[in-house]
């Protein structure tokens, strides 16, 4: 290590604390990263990673949140992200920030242009020269006028790694940069990351991926529920260790009684594959297989990225991506579900993962919200009986306990808790037999959250079959009866709740060894 | 709740504020021309002038506030209606149809054309701006192959369309104070109307409180039958006592009929709500089970039938159809839904108020004429009405919109409490900082 003693560590986020309304995304967090270093940072979905690095980068400014931020032994005062990329703190983000239409070196220079003639004209020369250097740098063998569009996300990102070394990176984070590749392209990055280290950057990485956390780190920090857990010495830390730390809070009793009577498997879907809508040759389902009994809840376990919601798109009358082939079996018959609407004919609903851009129409009352998807029920041959909405709506809003002061009000009015019961309730208006339910409870509070679970419990007790996809383990745990979990597009482990743990879905979440024990 | 906000929520229902903000408008322009003209504004001659000129660009404002509400936009309707209008007069001079033939002949080419802008939309997932800019260039084009940029004549009774009164039945009646009653139908069709609106609220009202649905209260209700059965019967009366052999105009009829006919689609009918879904939000109404595609085509190809009745009822007040027909229609048409309180993003907006927005347009246009204003000012003063209609809606969503009219002269000191207050209390709220 050429870390001398003397010296003050790279950077030191002292005690960050951040607020959002109502919530506290961070509280009293710190992170130490030494020079150089590959720092990996991990957590469950929504423990506090991102705000971390946004805090870091001077998207939350200065004064936002409490805390001091110590960079090569300065405090820092972030006003923007061009304050701290000036003193070579880079952030690449999961979504790649670069411009489909432009070359690789466009890209490359974009807002950093090369100037000549005293500044007034951009020099391409130049450009293009560093840009070759460059991309020798990070091993991508591309003309530099290609497009970016036509080149792979592995390749895309290395124009991003490029990209942040042509402005003198000290400090480079990387927010889940394997989500999108295969693995070849990880382990090519992977090597690349190590690469830089020895060229004296340090790089804090974000990722799901354990194993690749365990292979490339030197210290690990684990983030829970927006606090600092600990910091590890990656040196003799296994994934079952990690694993801990990341979920080691209690299971409460935030669950409501239930009883449960489960009857025979009624649907079933065999051998799904399905490729990602911008069809490079990348599948958000292989050959995935799952069954549903009646009066059962199942859960769908996977972390962000896995194809989680993909499954239950495509099940949903092939809403995501481009369907191969799959077989969708109903009460022993096999149906077509090519649309949306032919699923609902069937039986089926789908409450979306994020109800303000999928869910909803925000524009909507509260009574035409509720009947949207099956109009049909209150209305004769497509004229629209307002009074039955009205009834129809308002008997869900009593039966949901939805906060308003009627019906007749926006749903834009309405609380983020209310709006899903609002969700829910357009989705149990269409009498369906399957509800997949996509991250229900995601940013609602304690209470709501209750009672959509209640809601869930009456429904299975009614018979129907309920999918609860969840990045919460604890949810998870506490609303299946059996639990799927997903990795890369695959089901990865069917297990019955009683034989689950955390520690032991985390492991199928982050690996591709198939146990089935059902 | 106040008085005045029970009253207008009586009166308008729960309407967006821009949409009784534009009557409010709409009244205050014809009060201001009353005055300026001395009445001529609201003489007989003058509003049977203002309905048979603008009835053919309200009727596109019909379609136009459909393709809005879904998100997209029609710059064609004017091409579309010369071009729908020289293939009628065409038809009829020189292939020597009958004219019920050439309006036959006009709605088919408004069906072929809706199909094919339709299916450029709907299917190819062209956007609409540039399938109808493209249509705006080929329909323009074809009515000067067909038309060999010539005009052509219509006959005389094909003029009924755009020229036509509803027929007078009996003799014209006296009243004591010396008022000759030219057309008795239209003042029995506004009874007929007044009547109809009273017993539509109460059956409303009935309906409502069965269910437990929210009932405005019994005064506001009588306060609007009053109102509205006022307005109706005054216009019925002024046009039934105009000139001899005038009355209500047969294109303001063919309007009512039509914006009654849609009023009910977009509220009433399961497609109009799927047109407001799609607008919202795309993709949430595709997730509902939406068709989306059939929404996206039916509501363009609606749009060129209506632009092809619009371009019929122009050529028969016309007397002929020529190459500079329905130049800048679209813009008119457009304007009138942005300023009936269409939203640019879609999934907002009304037929009437589309209709009133179209009105405040037409009455700016008439007055202004009246009083002698030169076109060109005309045409400066529509433009800031139109960019003051939109800008005071946005103004109006930023803060609380439903509080908007009783607290429009204490917004601003409202606003900047409330500012310094958030600020104050949330100083890391992301969306501020951004």
């Amino acid at each position: 290590m050429v870390n001398e003693l003397s010296e003050a560590p790279l950077l030191e986020m002292r005690r960050i604390t951040k607020e959002f309304p109502g919530v506290k995304a961070l509280d009293d967090v710190s992170l130490t990263v030494g020079r150089p270093e590959i720092h990996s940072i991990c957590g469950e979905n929504g423990a506090g990673k991102s705000t971390l690095m946004k805090v870091l980068s001077g998207v939350y400014p200065y004064g936002s949140y409490e805390g001091d931020i110590y960079y090569e032994g300065k405090l820092c005062k972030f006003r923007n992200i061009g304050e701290s990329e000036a003193v070579g703190i880079v952030i690449i983000h999961q979504e790649l920030a670069l411009i489909p239409e432009l070359t690789i070196t466009e890209n490359m220079f974009l807002g950093n242009e090369p100037r000549k003639f005293g500044g007034l004209a951009i020099d391409w020369d130049t450009a293009t020269r560093r840009c070759v250097e460059l991309m020798e740098r990070v091993g991508l063998d591309e003309r530099p006028d290609t497009q970016i569009k036509n080149i792979g996300v592995g390749k895309q990102q290395l124009v991003e790694i490029a990209k942040a070394l042509s402005k003198e990176v000290k400090l480079l984070i990387l927010d889940e940069p394997t989500a999108a590749l295969n693995d070849t392209d990880s382990q090519h990055l992977l090597g690349l990351m190590r690469g830089l280290k020895s060229e004296g950057v340090s790089l804090i990485m974000i990722s799901h991926k354990l194993n690749e956390i365990e292979q490339i780190s030197d210290k690990i920090t684990i983030i829970r529920d927006g606090r600092t857990i600990e910091t590890l010495d990656a040196e003799g830390v296994d994934e079952d260790r990690i694993i801990r730390g990341m979920v080691g809070r209690d299971m409460n009793s935030r669950f409501p009684e239930r009883v449960r009577d489960i009857g025979e498997p009624f649907f079933e879907v065999r051998d799904i594959w399905v490729k990602h809508p911008q069809a490079d040759d990348r599948y958000v389902c292989k050959g995935s297989n799952l069954y549903v009994r009646r009066g059962e809840v199942v859960g769908i376990a996977g972390l962000m990225g896995a194809g989680r919601t993909e499954l239950a798109m495509s099940i949903f009358g092939r809403s995501y991506g481009l369907w191969e082939s799959g077989t969708v079996i109903k009460d022993g018959e096999e149906i077509e579900l090519h649309s949306v609407g032919s699923a609902i004919k069937h039986g089926i609903a789908y409450v979306s993962e994020d109800r303000k851009t999928l869910g909803l129409n925000l524009l909507d009352d509260i009574k035409n919200a509720t009947v949207q998807s099956k109009w049909s029920k209150v209305s004769t041959r497509g004229v629209i009986d307002k009074h039955k909405v009205f009834e129809a709506a308002d008997e869900y809003r009593v039966r949901l306990r939805t906060k308003t002061p009627s019906v007749n009000e926006g749903v834009d009015k309405l609380s983020g808790g209310n709006q899903q019961k609002v969700v829910l309730s357009k989705w149990m208006f269409t009498d369906p037999d399957l509800l997949i339910l996509d991250e229900p409870t995601r940013g609602i509070d304690v209470g709501a959250k209750y009672e959509i679970y209640e809601v869930i419990f009456e429904l299975a007790a009614m018979g129907k079959g309920v999918i609860v996809i969840s990045s919460e383990l604890p949810e998870i745990l506490g609303l299946s009866d059996r639990i799927y979990t997903v990795f890369e597009g695959q089901v990865t482990s069917d297990v019955p709740v009683e034989q689950a743990t955390q520690e032991s879905l985390m492991k199928s979440m982050t690996s591709a060894r198939v146990r089935t024990t059902a | 709740m106040s008085k005045l906000r029970q009253f207008r929520e009586g009166v308008f229902g729960k309407a967006d504020v821009r949409q009784y903000g534009m009557v409010f408008s709409l009244i205050a322009i014809i009060a201001l021309f009353y005055i300026t003209t001395d009445g001529v504004v609201l003489n007989s001659a003058n509003l049977i002038n203002v309905v048979s000129q603008y009835s053919y660009i309200l009727i596109l404002a019909i379609g136009m506030v459909m393709v809005i509400i879904a998100g997209h936009i029609d710059l064609s309707v004017g091409s579309v209606a010369a071009f729908t209008g020289i293939m009628v007069a065409t038809s009829m001079a020189d292939w020597g149809f009958a004219w019920p033939l050439g309006i036959v002949v006009g709605i088919l080419v408004g069906m072929a054309v809706g199909a094919w802008q339709g299916f450029w939309v709907s299917r190819v997932m062209v956007p609409a701006f540039i399938v109808t800019l493209a249509g705006m260039l080929i329909f323009r084009g074809l009515n000067q192959v067909i038309g060999q940029s010539a005009t052509v004549p219509v006959p005389e009774g094909f003029k009924v369309i755009g020229r036509g009164y509803l027929p007078q039945i009996g003799p014209d009646l006296i009243l004591a104070n010396g008022t000759r009653i030219v057309n008795t139908t239209t003042l029995v069709l506004g009874m007929v109307a007044v009547l109809l609106v009273v017993w539509l609220e109460f059956r409303k009202r009935a309906k409502a409180k069965s269910v437990g649905s929210e009932v405005p209260a019994m005064w506001a209700t009588i306060v609007k039958l009053v109102l509205l059965g006022f307005v109706i019967m005054f216009f019925a009366f002024k046009f039934s006592t105009g000139n001899a052999g005038t009355g209500f105009p047969v294109s303001g009829m063919i309007l009512l009929a039509l914006v009654f006919i849609y009023s009910f689609i977009m509220g009433n009918t399961t497609f109009g709500r799927h047109v407001y879904a799609v607008g919202g939000n795309k993709r949430a109404a595709a997730l509902s089970g939406v068709n989306v595609q059939r929404v996206n085509f039916l509501v363009i190809a609606n749009m060129s039938m209506l632009a092809a009745l619009a371009g019929m009822i122009y050529i028969a007040r016309a007397g002929a159809s020529g190459p500079q027909d329905g130049v800048g229609w679209e813009l008119d048409a457009i304007a009138a839904v942005f300023i009936g309180g269409a939203a640019v993003t879609g999934g907002v907006g009304t037929v009437i108020g589309s209709m009133v927005g179209g009105l405040v347009m037409a009455f700016l246009n008439n007055g202004l004429s009246l009083m002698g204003v030169d076109q060109s000012w005309v045409s400066v003063i529509k433009g800031l009405v139109l960019l003051a209609a939109v800008a005071f809606d946005l103004i109006s969503k930023s803060n609380d919109r439903s509080q908007i009219l009783p607290t429009f002269m204490r917004r601003s000191k409202k606003r900047t409490e409330q500012e310094t207050s958030t600020q104050l209390a949330e100083p890391n709220n992301p969306q501020l900082a951004q």
